[in-house]
């Protein structure tokens, strides 16, 4: 079984992030970028997948020169191969236009039994693209799966709502977005970080995939950043003082604010 | 997976610079791995099982997926060392500092189970020894240790009192040794111990190794040590009352005991050195950030000279330390590839141990100082970190026993 996890380098939620004041894109040059840690459970069930039974993980990206290092924790943790898809003019590109690289990128590589993604990244947080990128490659769809099994020709998954939950199957090829409650992601090894220097990663621009500068970047995308401003410091917090009526001012204090 | 050597001849002299020394990127990769481990799986809990003096046997198999107890280990038997590249010492020293910045406790851990546990097995060991015991203990599945100190011999090892003798195809050993690491976790799998086996001809014991699996009757694990520090680390006395295994089980050659742990001190020298570079690391840290966070008198306390020249002294402690300890561990490593004497490994490791490990103590010190009352509180790590730092001018060989070793390489 070949599966493509498609996985995005962001920038670290630990770290001060914002944006370019030039255009508004977020700003990756400034902060420390990472695996998008929820692409971590797709690689993770991934490689799952593959020890079980036989075939390939690839990994691909859409991302500026430093989202290679994203490609690198993956083929540490063991992919077998990374494809790094990067152009000057894909700055700005939105989710449709990602979806768009990465559906290209897909059919070069051959279209695989499963393609793997996280349930959003930890930047955009938009969550469209798995959907997007199915529709683009015209595979069934199973999103936020939290259980994967894979038998023959069919994938089950199990999808967790907040009241219950269901079970759904669909033919492969299929996509497959998973949450992070699906399993454990590993650490590397010492003996991956070795293995991946070995490992192959090819780099695409747009004339590799046939995809034209207009389709891509700020200039094609659907949604813009209008303004961005600095998260307003904390409030202080209001201090109950208990006279005996401490439980009833709670209580006001959650209902003036709709908590109960 | 070697250092980066910088060797640049400018065209504008006929001088050439001197080599630039530092970890290679492969080694800084590593350190941030073990890094997001440590704060991850140990950083948590540390505090818990400090407080409980509790050994968290589940994390040991989770330090051997990432690879740390095979960085010396060839890959026949789980390890990372190829044919092609060899072993890598300094990439456990880095993982050991990782470790010792989060807790030295679990840093002495990695540390003895490497260099006391399987160095031993994997260089005298034959090969049914090697394939018996070293990929479960690579793997993390399994622990070993090494009795050495005995109740009344440590660095003169030579007064072993332990014996074993020769009866009937077996070894019966008796006697009692003192201080053993890892010796009495769930996954302790077998204990190295030397003990006399005979007398040399000029008279002096005859020391030779003989390994002990655990469970061997009349092979008794005292109680757990009430311990100034290192307080989650598994120490023991152990106890051995006619105890019997196989003459197999006797490691490297007959007699060839002392040379054998003198090899084994040698590097762990190197490795405690780098475990107090993981605690100098740490206390540098914590300062800097009380410094600039704690307000006395309506200003941060960094901002008196008597606190922040304390912190600069803790830097130059931390780059000396640094330096020292990963010179020492290349040389190892180049020594293991025969262009370096043992003569100079030796050396640099006792410089670096008596430096690094009284500097960490004395970063112990500065830090709890800069703390002030609440550095005599263990609700801040540096109160654990002092208590566990002493213990580090004193295993693998006392500060007087480097200082000993470094004036006799000058012939005194």
């Amino acid at each position: 079984m070949n599966i493509v996890v498609c996985v995005k380098h962001v920038p670290d939620a630990q770290s001060e992030r914002t944006f370019n004041d030039s255009d508004n894109t977020t700003d990756r040059e400034g902060v420390d970028g990472l695996l998008s840690e929820l692409d971590e459970y797709a690689v993770e069930e991934a490689l799952k997948l593959v020890e079980a039974s036989e075939g390939e993980v690839t990994v691909l990206t859409v991302g500026p020169a430093g989202a290679a290092d994203a490609l690198k924790k993956a083929l540490q943790m063991g992919a077998h191969k990374a494809v790094h898809v990067t152009d000057d003019a894909i700055h700005g590109s939105d989710a449709p236009a990602t979806s768009l690289l990465l559906a290209k990128a897909i059919e070069k590589i051959g279209t695989p039994d499963v393609v793997i993604t996280g349930m959003a990244s930890t930047d955009g947080t938009m969550g469209v693209v798995p959907a997007m990128l199915a529709e683009r490659l015209n595979l069934p769809m199973v999103t936020y799966a939290s259980q994967l099994t894979i038998d023959g020709s069919a994938v089950t998954a199990r999808r967790d709502g907040d009241t219950a939950s269901e079970t759904i199957e669909a033919t492969l090829p299929a996509l497959v977005s998973v949450t992070d409650q699906i399993n454990e992601p590993r650490y590397p090894s010492f003996k991956g970080i070795m293995a991946a220097k070995k490992k192959p990663v090819e780099t695409w621009g747009l004339g590799d995939l046939g995809v034209d500068a207009g389709q891509v970047g700020l200039g094609a995308a659907w949604t813009k950043v209008d303004s961005f401003a600095k998260r307003p410091p904390r409030e202080k917090g209001e201090i109950v003082t208990d006279e005996g009526d401490g439980g009833t001012k709670l209580a006001e204090f959650l209902a003036s604010r709709k908590f109960i | 997976m070697l250092y980066v050597y910088v060797n640049v001849n400018t065209n504008a002299s006929m001088w050439k610079r001197a080599p630039m020394f530092e970890l290679s990127q492969d080694h800084e990769e590593f350190r941030a791995l073990v890094r997001d481990f440590a704060q991850a799986e140990v950083a948590p809990h540390v505090a818990q099982w400090s407080k409980d003096k509790y050994f968290p046997t589940d994390l040991v198999p989770k330090m051997g997926e990432l690879g740390l107890f095979g960085l010396v280990v060839p890959e026949e038997y789980g390890g990372s060392a190829t044919a092609e590249d060899g072993p890598d010492f300094t990439a456990l020293c880095v993982a050991i500092e990782e470790l010792g910045r989060v807790d030295q406790s679990i840093g002495i851990t990695l540390s003895a189970g490497v260099g006391l546990g399987i160095n031993p097995i994997l260089t005298y060991g034959n090969d049914e020894q090697k394939a018996t015991f070293l990929p479960d203990l690579v793997a993390g599945r399994a622990l070993a240790g090494f009795g050495l100190t005995e109740p009344e011999a440590g660095s003169d090892a030579g007064a072993t009192k332990t014996k074993a003798v020769r009866d009937a195809g077996e070894w019966v050993i008796n006697g009692a040794k003192a201080f053993i690491t890892n010796s009495g976790t769930a996954i302790t799998s077998v204990v190295t111990a030397t003990a006399r086996t005979g007398t040399n001809d000029d008279g002096s014991p005859q020391i030779s190794a003989i390994m002990i699996p655990s469970g061997t009757p009349g092979f008794i694990v005292e109680p757990a040590y009430d311990k100034l520090g290192w307080w989650i680390s598994d120490t023991h006395g152990l106890t051995f009352e006619d105890c019997r295994v196989p003459e197999e089980n006797l490691l490297g050659r007959e007699g060839d005991g002392f040379k054998q742990f003198l090899k084994t001190l040698d590097d762990g020298r190197i490795a405690i050195s780098a475990l107090a570079v993981g605690m100098t690391q740490r206390m540098l840290e914590e300062c800097t950030e009380y410094a600039k966070t704690r307000m006395a008198f309506g200003k941060p306390i960094g901002v008196n000279q008597g606190v922040s020249f304390q912190i600069a002294d803790l830097a130059v402690m931390l780059e000396a330390s640094r330096q020292l300890t990963y010179r020492a561990a290349w040389l190892k490593d180049e020594q293991e590839r025969g262009r370096r004497s043992v003569a100079e490994v030796k050396k640099a490791a006792s410089i670096a141990k008596l430096y690094s490990t009284e500097s960490a103590v004395t970063a112990g010190r500065i830090a709890t100082q800069i703390f002030g009352g609440n550095g005599f509180m263990e609700e801040y790590p540096v109160a654990r970190f002092y208590r566990d730092s002493k213990i580090l001018e004193v295993g693998e060989g006392t500060s007087e026993v480097q200082r000993m070793l470094i004036a006799r390489s000058f012939g005194l």
